[in-house]
């Protein structure tokens, strides 16, 4: 939270599922399925789309499609558009898909924030309600 | 060695405990004996829930007497409010609702 404004900084979040790529990227990309992991949306697999992720926050984030390859690859801007730079958000999202013996291998990439970026809509505030939301269900099955 | 957020998290993951936290942020500095009267536990049990906090940075103690006064430091918090822990956390979620949904999928 000290650095300058011009630095980036990347979150990456990896997970292997017991389900081939194919099904991984359907769910990755159906508008209806999005819905139920991610937001609402009105996604098209088609790199130039433009479209909106919709937070039950009521925040709306500007997104684009720059990498579509099928079961492989899928990319797409993730910005929120703010006066306040503190809120304000420009970050490309990245899935990475990878066949291994026992499914997929699933590692999420969002790169371009700016590090003087506290908070932000889009993740920090949908996050931090759901993580609070889910603690004591997440700690209560880690035993 | 745990990650500061994963002491914060199994710290406040009490409710008792949380309740306490909360009521010393709001309220300010509180005795054990004021805050047991509102605490629905023992005073060993809310001792202990303090010292639990205490332990993970979110109160400090402060001695006068034969009386231990208790204050919050909701600066403790801040991992939990760091902008790309917040985000990789909000990424697990939705990993965790993503493996729901896989789950009820047709292959």
């Amino acid at each position: 939270m000290n650095g300058t404004s011009s630095e980036t900084r990347t979150v990456i979040v990896e997970r292997e599922f017991p389900h081939p790529p194919e099904k991984l990227w359907r769910a990755l990309t159906q508008p209806h399925l999005i819905e139920e992991w991610l937001m609402k949306n009105d996604f098209e697999p088609v790199a130039g789309h433009k479209f909106n992720l919709r937070g039950e926050w009521g925040g709306v984030l500007d997104c684009e499609v720059l990498t579509v390859e099928p079961d492989r690859t899928l990319a797409y801007t993730w910005n929120f558009a703010h006066d306040d730079p503190a809120f304000d958000l420009q970050s490309v999202v990245t899935f990475t898909l990878t066949q291994t013996s026992g499914g997929t291998h699933l590692r999420m990439e969002q790169a371009g924030f700016r590090a003087n970026q506290k908070q932000a809509y889009g993740g920090a505030k949908a996050g931090w309600q759901q993580f609070l939301g889910k603690l004591e269900q997440v700690l209560a099955t880690e035993g | 060695m745990p990650e500061p957020q994963d002491t914060l998290f199994k710290t406040l993951a009490d409710p008792t405990r949380r309740a306490i936290f909360e009521r010393l942020c709001r309220e300010g500095e509180q005795t054990v004996v004021v805050l047991t009267a509102q605490a629905g536990v023992s005073q060993p049990a809310v001792s202990k829930h303090l010292g639990v906090l205490k332990r993970a940075g979110l109160v400090r103690d402060r001695h006068e007497g034969r009386q231990t006064h208790y204050s919050a430091r909701p600066g403790a918090l801040a991992p939990l409010i760091d902008w790309t822990s917040q985000m990789a956390g909000f990424w697990e979620n939705r990993f965790d609702d993503l493996e729901n949904l896989l789950k009820r999928m047709d292959q």
